[in-house]
């Protein structure tokens, strides 16, 4: 008997020993979220401060709901767009901070550079930011998430609709770099594939100001759709510019990628009718009004995808570091992708191999000034694009670590 | 018709855009010209300025119900006050020290500046609705011109050519440009000099701030709207001659009609055709096209 009562307790201080060997899995026992994103420019207003503010929810939420035994911590920093600036400060946090994730990272040239050192120095990147296809196919990595949406999901849901409804002749308006190359390409290919034509296309300076020239010359070719293939500002001046010369609404424009702090900008005068794609809206169910309108309170402002996404997927995150019991990349990840996301931002989501997080994305189309009944109410959700649908097909995929 | 493979039509269109951002430049080249010219300060913060004068008249209409017009005489006074307020505490200390100062002071001002609308409004900008007198625009054959463009192109103009008068044919003008030779001469002549350049410096902030009105409707006020353009102004009074107040304006106007001709034939390099007549200009003639050696 006396063995017996030995033998459990010593099973007891065993385990606890073992327990307690999980716990001190996870480094100096805290859980560091980096933050990197534009703090200042011109993704300032869809990212930034409001991305910050959803890490710092989702850490709160997730120590209310989870109790964990860790502690979580945050530090944010602005990379103004720049690749450089980005991979020095995540090296800096991965080699100094013990920072375990770097999040964020709107603009894809940051986001392709941080993932390479995340990659080198075996950490996390989670991406709600950045657009371009590339982060999960030619530069894939089995660290990262690119979470919220991309220019193939953009122009799968803007550009096939518009096609199919008509808009079969574009001329596409391009901001000159990686970005707007990669959506005018990927909308290209969907609006040939559904059976329109593209007459042609410009580039124009990233930033630019003024887009008259651009304009004219869109409007000499005779496209009945003008394809917006820049995004922040690029796109609100075109948009506006192109009520000014009389373009609109005689050729229509397609914005490929907007945010709804683009439509409040605007405001819905200049913006009505307009096709968008996008990953979340604040006013779609219960869910995602209520979480909304907590960000709301804090932030002044309703919450664009990107920050949404970013609360998301950093819940995601903590929530897999407690389940794997320890912060290592490669276990957290495992424990990652093995998890469906379901929350006010994804119903069923799953990260795939290549690291695309997929999930259903909206198409939404923006009300005319009379209906919009209460302070940003701006879209009406025309189809729900199924994650199946919505994103590349692994089939398709460029991404070596897909199997085939 | 087909010139060079474009349609006359197009090229036409083009000269006219050309023209309108040709008068943006103009005007707020000019206001730096003047500051050069009379002051020797380097003002980095015209962009800044411009940027006020847009969010003025943004906030006037939708605070205050202060209408365009107005708004277009209100803002450059506010901001131009600003300018006096500006020069008298700070300016002022810098005269007798090397130019860069006086840039450092004012760029760290523009910073500033912007940092607070940034934070105040975000970066996304504010929409101001074009005057309900100039909506609609007018089919010239070759293209449809918004009427409020044709306004922007007149208005321009015609303050850059009052300015230009004043300074070089009216007496004050004359009073302006000697204080600036020899003030103590014109001091001993009963003018009271610093005075003279208080207001000077108020009224090129306050020009800066006139064509932030003039671009509110037409771009989205936003904070950033003044360090886009800033970099360009700069390079036209580098082209025209620091402190020629004619070459300026012509410079301003020329370099538009430029760009919008690059905007058609290899609009890749709209961004940077400016620059590179600026290299040029420099190497051919250092002290600008209209500048005196």
């Amino acid at each position: 008997m006396q063995t017996k009562k030995l033998s459990t307790l010593a099973c007891a201080a065993a385990f606890a020993m073992l327990s307690g060997a999980a716990n001190a899995q996870i480094s100096g026992n805290t859980v560091k979220v980096g933050v990197l994103t534009d703090m200042s420019g011109t993704y300032s207003d869809l990212a930034g401060a409001g991305a910050v503010l959803a890490t710092q929810m989702a850490i709160e939420d997730f120590i209310a709901e989870a109790k964990p035994a860790f502690k979580v911590e945050m530090v944010s920093a602005d990379h103004q767009n720049k690749a450089d600036i980005a991979s020095n400060k995540a090296r800096e946090w991965f080699e100094r901070e013990g920072v375990d994730a770097a999040t964020e990272l709107v603009t894809t040239s940051t986001a392709l550079a941080v993932m390479k050192v995340a990659k080198e120095m075996n950490r996390i990147t989670l991406m709600s930011g950045p657009g371009s296809t590339p982060i999960t196919n030619e530069q894939c990595t089995d660290l990262a998430v690119h979470y919220t949406y991309d220019t193939y999901a953009l122009a799968n849901g803007t550009a096939k609709a518009v096609t199919q409804q008509g808009g079969d002749t574009w001329f596409f308006l391009t901001a000159d770099y990686a970005f707007g190359q990669a959506l005018e390409r990927d909308s290209s290919a969907v609006v040939t594939a559904n059976g329109g034509k593209v007459l042609g296309s410009v580039r124009h300076p990233f930033p630019a100001s003024d887009f008259s020239s651009f304009l004219l010359q869109a409007q000499a070719s005779g496209a009945k759709i003008i394809g917006l293939a820049n995004a922040g500002a690029d796109t609100t001046n075109a948009i506006k510019q192109a009520a000014e010369f009389g373009i609109t609404p005689k050729q229509a424009l397609a914005g490929l990628l907007m945010f709804i702090s683009d439509v409040h900008s605007l405001g819905l005068q200049s913006t009505q009718g307009m096709y968008l794609t996008t990953g979340f809206y604040w006013d779609l169910n219960d869910e995602t009004r209520a979480w909304s309108k907590r960000f709301f309170e804090k932030h002044k402002r309703m919450p664009t995808m990107v920050q949404a996404g970013q609360y998301s997927s950093v819940m995601h995150y903590l929530r897999a570091v407690k389940a794997a019991g320890t912060d290592d990349a490669a276990k957290v990840m495992a424990q990652m992708k093995a998890t469906p996301i379901n929350d006010f931002f994804a119903k069923n989501g799953r990260i795939r191999d290549d690291g695309r997080m997929i999930h259903d994305m909206y198409l939404a189309q923006v009300k005319k000034p009379e209906e919009s009944k209460y302070p940003w109410d701006y879209y009406h959700i025309r189809q729900t694009i199924p994650a199946d649908e919505a994103f590349l097909p692994l089939s398709q995929s460029k991404c070596p670590l897909v199997k085939k | 018709m087909e010139i060079f493979g474009v349609p006359s039509a197009l090229l036409g269109s083009q000269l006219l855009v050309g023209l309108i951002n040709g008068s943006f430049y103009a005007i707020l080249s000019l206001g730096l010209a003047i500051i050069f010219g009379l002051l020797n300060i380097i003002n980095f913060s015209h962009g800044a300025q411009y940027m006020m004068g847009a969010f003025v008249a943004w906030i006037a209409l939708n605070k205050l119900g202060i209408n365009y017009w107005v708004a277009l005489l209100f803002a450059p006074l506010v901001i131009g006050a600003l300018g006096v307020v500006i020069e008298r505490t700070m300016l002022r200390k810098l005269y007798k020290l090397d130019h860069l100062y006086g840039l450092l002071l004012t760029f760290g001002l523009a910073l500033i500046f912007e940092g607070i609308f940034r934070d105040q409004y975000g970066i996304s900008g504010q929409s101001y609705p074009v005057p309900e007198l100039l909506q609609g625009g007018v089919n010239l054959g070759f293209m449809f011109l918004p009427i409020y463009r044709g306004w922007v192109v007149v208005a321009a103009l015609t303050v850059c050519f009052a300015t230009w008068f004043i300074i070089e044919k009216t007496k004050l003008g004359a009073y302006l440009r000697a204080g600036t030779e020899n003030p103590q001469m014109v001091q001993a002549l009963g003018i009271n000099v610093p005075l003279l350049i208080t207001f000077t410096y108020g009224f090129g902030v306050a020009l800066a701030a006139f064509a932030g009105v003039l671009a509110a409707p037409v771009y989205q006020v936003s904070p950033l709207m003044g360090s886009n353009l800033i970099i360009v102004v700069f390079a036209v009074v580098v082209i025209g001659g620091m402190g020629s107040i004619m070459g300026s304006i012509l410079t301003g106007i020329g370099l538009g009609l430029i760009e919008g001709l690059t905007r058609v034939f290899y609009p890749e390099a709209s961004a940077v055709v400016v620059f590179v007549i600026m290299v040029i200009v420099l190497l051919v003639r250092p002290a600008g096209l209209f500048g005196k050696a």
